[in-house]
C-alpha cells in the first residue's frame, strides 16, 4: 500500500511516525498506569461549572490541549522562521512580554474598568504592529545583514523584558473583565476553552495562506537552497522577513491567551522560557532545525507533547525537584528516535532482515 | 587664554570643594536591577527617598545586575572617597576583597536584603529578612485558623532560592510533625517563579479529584495563577470560600485581593531597609555605636502577615508594593 503513496506524502507521512508514536506511547503509558493503579481519571472528560456560572468542560485531556495553546501558536511561527531562515528566534518569551505590556497598556487606556471588545481589537492590533517591529529587528538582522539567527535574537532575548518593563513601570494591572475571561479561559455557554479555538483559527489561516500562495514552496526554497531560490526569482530577504512577520503575529497571540489566562501581567514571567519548548515542540515534530521542508502539523503535534508530558508527570505526583530530569529523559529519547542518524540505522536494520534491497528513499531524509 | 583658562579652571575646583564641603554624608548604594521585581523597585525607591540631600546626604547610586559590575562600583566608591558603602550583594561569594579594602580605608558598610559570605569584621551591619521566620509567621497563622483537617497544595518557588528554603522550610517541619496536617501534592516553578506553573499545578491537582483545602504560594504571583484555576473550575476560595489561599510578598495588587476577601493571608517580605541604616549612620555620626547586632552582625528586619479579615486600605498604602 505504501508504494502507491506518492514520494511527496511519504516523505510528509515519515516526518511525523516519530510524534505520533511518542504521543501514543504517552497515552499508552497513562493507560497502564491507569489500570495498575485502578483509575483511569486521567482520560474521563467532565463537566464543572466555574465560579462565573457557566459549564466548562475539565479533565486532563481538556488540559493539556489548553495548555498547550500559547506554545502551539508560537510553534507555529517558529516552524516558518526555523523553515526560512535555518535558524530559531530564541527571542520570543521576552518578545512576548514586550507584547503583553503593549496590550495591556492599550487596555488601560480604555479603561480597565470597562474592557469593551473595540478596545480588546485595539490593544491586539497595537501589540500586533508594536510585536512585529521588534520581530521584524530581529529579522533585518538576520537577513539583510546575514546574522546567525541565534545571535542575532539574544539581543532582545536579554534586554526584551526591560523593555517590556519599562512600557508597564511597576504596575501589576489586574484584568478583571467578562471579556477578558472569554479570551483567556471559557466563552459563557461554551463550554471548550477558548485558546483551543485560537489555535485552529490560527492553524486555518496558515493552511489558507499556503493553499492559496506560493509562501510554502518559496520559505522552502529559500530554506535549502537560498542560491537556487534568487536564481529562480525569489526573494530570499523578503521571505525571511515576512516568516518573521508572522512570527510576530503568533507571539502576540500567544501574550495575549496567557495575559488573559492569568488576567495578569507579569513582564518577568509572561511566557517565560517557551522559546526553549519552542524550538523544542519544531525539532519533535520532525522539523529539521536547519531549515528547508517543513511542517506545522508536526510542530503543533510537539507542542501537545510536550504538555501531555508535565501533565503527566504533575499528575503523577512527581517530586518537584526531580520533575524536570524526568522530562529531560523522555524529551532526549524522542528527540535521539527522530532523529536521521537513528533512522537511517532503523531502516539498515529493516532491510537486512527482510534482505531488501536500499531503495533512495533514505536520499530524501536530511 | 591660558590665563582664562587657568582661572576657569582654579575657580571649578574652589566651587567643587564648596560643594563637597556644602554637601552632608557622601554615601555609595549598590542596589540590583529595580526591573528585577516589585520588590527591588520598591528596594530602590525607598533607598532614593531616604538618602536625599534634604536628609543630610551626598548619595550615589549604581545598579548592577552582575557582582563583577557590583564589585567595580564599590571600587569606585572606595577610590571616590565615600564614607559608607550599601550593598545589596547579587552573589553571596567574592566580597571579602573588596570590604578589606574598604575597611582599610575606613569606610563603613551596611549590608542590606542579601547576606555576603565574609567575616562578619568586614561590614558595620547586616539589615536582612528572615525567610525562614516569614515562614514560621505564616503557618503558626494558619494553625491560628483551627481547621480540622489541612490538606496542603504547596507550590513552591525558585527552587534553592533563600525565599523558597525559608517559606518551604517552615510547612514542612510542620507537616511531618503533626498528623492533620498533610501536603496534599506539591509544585513548583522550577527555576522561576512563573504563576502559569502554579496554575499547571492546581489544575491538575483538580484534574485528578485531589481533594485539598489550603494552597500555600510561595508569592503572589503564584497564588494569583493557582486561584486563576480554582475559579476556571468552578471551586470556591478566600473568605467565605473552600479554599484557604496564602500568598507572599505584599505586593499591592494582592493586598487588595486580601481586602475583597479572595484571598486570605499574605507574608510581609520587607523591602524598606533604608530608615534603619539611615538612623545607624546618624547614630555613628553623632559618635555613638550601633546596638541590637546579632553575632553576624545582623539586625533582622520586622516583617508582618496580613489576615484578609483584618487588613485596612491604610495597609495596603503602607505596605503594599508597586502601583
Amino acid at each position: 500500500m505504501m508504494q502507491k503513496v506518492n514520494s511527496r506524502n511519504r516523505q510528509g507521512l515519515s516526518q511525523l511516525v516519530i510524534p505520533l508514536a511518542a504521543l501514543g506511547i504517552l497515552i499508552l503509558f497513562n493507560l497502564i498506569r491507569g489500570i495498575i493503579i485502578g483509575d483511569l481519571g486521567f482520560f474521563s472528560i467532565g463537566t464543572r461549572v466555574n465560579n462565573d456560572g457557566n459549564l466548562v468542560l475539565t479533565g486532563n485531556i481538556i488540559s493539556i490541549i489548553d495548555d498547550a495553546s500559547a506554545l502551539a501558536i508560537i510553534a507555529m511561527g517558529m516552524t516558518l522562521v526555523t523553515a526560512a531562515c535555518g535558524g530559531q528566534d530564541i527571542s520570543v518569551g521576552a518578545v512576548g512580554a514586550i507584547s503583553g505590556a503593549v496590550y495591556v497598556r492599550v487596555l488601560a487606556a480604555f479603561g480597565l474598568d470597562h474592557i469593551t471588545f473595540p478596545g480588546v481589537l485595539a490593544a491586539f492590533a497595537a501589540a500586533c504592529l508594536v510585536t512585529i517591529i521588534f520581530t521584524l529587528f530581529n529579522g533585518t538582522l538576520v537577513s539583510v545583514f546575514k546574522i546567525q539567527p541565534m545571535i542575532a535574537t539574544l539581543i532582545l532575548f536579554s534586554c526584551g523584558r526591560s523593555i517590556a518593563y519599562m512600557i508597564t513601570g511597576s504596575a501589576t494591572p489586574q484584568l478583571n473583565a467578562p471579556l477578558i475571561n472569554s479570551i483567556g479561559k471559557t466563552i459563557p455557554g461554551i463550554p471548550i476553552p477558548t485558546p483551543i479555538f485560537l489555535v485552529i483559527i490560527m492553524g486555518l489561516i496558515l493552511t489558507l495562506i499556503f493553499k492559496v500562495t506560493n509562501l510554502r514552496l518559496y520559505t522552502q526554497t529559500v530554506g535549502i537552497n537560498q542560491g537556487a531560490a534568487r536564481l529562480n526569482g525569489i526573494n530570499p530577504t523578503l521571505i525571511k522577513l515576512l516568516s518573521f512577520v508572522i512570527l510576530g503575529i503568533c507571539v502576540t497571540m500567544a501574550a495575549m491567551i496567557q495575559v488573559c489566562r492569568l488576567n495578569q501581567l507579569s513582564h518577568k514571567t509572561l511566557l517565560d522560557a517557551i522559546e526553549m519548548d519552542a524550538i523544542l515542540a519544531v525539532a519533535i515534530g520532525g522539523n529539521s532545525l536547519g531549515g528547508g521542508k517543513f511542517r506545522l502539523s508536526g510542530s503543533i503535534l510537539g507542542s501537545y507533547i510536550i504538555l501531555m508530558l508535565t501533565n503527566t508527570l504533575n499528575d503523577m505526583s512527581v517530586k518537584p525537584d526531580s520533575i524536570k530530569a524526568y522530562k529531560a529523559i523522555v524529551i532526549i529519547i524522542i528527540v535521539i528516535a527522530g532523529s536521521p542518524g537513528f533512522k537511517s540505522k532503523i531502516s539498515n536494520l529493516w532491510e537486512k532482515i527482510h534482505g531488501i534491497e536500499k531503495k533512495t528513499v533514505s536520499g530524501e531524509v536530511h | 587664554m591660558k590665563k582664562i583658562v587657568a582661572l576657569v579652571l582654579a575657580l571649578v575646583m574652589v566651587l567643587c570643594t564648596a560643594a563637597a564641603l556644602a554637601d552632608g554624608i557622601k554615601v555609595g548604594i549598590i542596589n540590583l536591577d529595580p526591573a528585577e521585581s516589585g520588590y527591588r523597585e520598591a528596594n530602590v525607591k525607598d533607598m532614593t527617598d531616604t538618602f536625599t540631600a534634604e536628609n543630610g546626604y551626598d548619595a550615589t547610586f549604581a545598579t548592577a545586575t552582575t557582582s563583577d559590575k557590583q564589585l567595580d562600583a564599590a571600587r569606585g566608591f572606595i577610590a571616590d572617597g565615600v564614607k559608607y558603602i550599601l550593598v545589596s550583594a547579587a552573589d553571596a561569594d567574592g566580597w571579602d576583597e573588596v570590604l578589606q579594602e574598604a575597611k582599610d580605608a575606613g569606610i563603613g558598610v551596611f549590608l542590606f536584603d542579601r547576606m555576603v559570605n565574609a567575616d562578619p569584621s568586614l561590614y558595620t551591619a547586616a539589615v536582612v529578612s528572615d525567610m525562614a521566620k516569614e515562614g514560621e509567621t505564616a503557618v503558626a497563622w494558619l494553625e491560628s485558623l483551627g481547621l480540622e483537617e489541612y490538606k496542603i497544595l504547596h507550590i513552591k518557588g525558585q527552587l534553592g532560592s533563600a525565599a523558597q528554603l525559608g517559606r518551604s522550610g517552615a510547612l514542612e517541619a510542620k507537616c511531618a510533625a503533626d498528623d492533620k496536617w498533610t501536603i496534599v501534592r506539591e509544585g513548583t516553578g522550577g527555576d522561576s517563579w512563573d504563576p502559569d506553573e502554579a496554575r499547571k499545578i492546581a489544575q491538575a491537582a483538580i484534574d485528578a479529584n485531589e481533594d485539598f483545602n489550603v494552597i500555600y504560594a510561595e508569592n503572589d504571583g503564584m497564588a494569583n495563577g493557582a486561584v486563576e484555576a480554582l475559579d476556571a473550575k468552578g471551586i470556591t476560595h478566600g473568605v467565605n470560600g473552600k479554599v484557604v489561599v496564602m500568598g507572599f510578598d505584599c505586593n499591592k495588587w494582592a493586598l487588595k485581593k486580601l481586602l475583597a476577601g479572595e484571598w486570605n493571608y499574605d507574608g510581609q517580605c520587607s523591602p524598606f531597609q533604608a530608615k534603619l541604616i539611615d538612623e545607624m549612620i546618624k547614630t555613628l555620626e553623632n559618635g555613638g555605636t550601633i546596638e541590637g547586632l546579632n553575632e553576624l552582625n545582623q539586625i533582622i528586619n520586622e516583617e508582618k502577615g496580613f489576615d484578609a479579615k483584618t487588613i485596612t486600605e491604610e495597609d495596603i498604602a503602607t505596605y503594599g508594593l508597586g502601583e
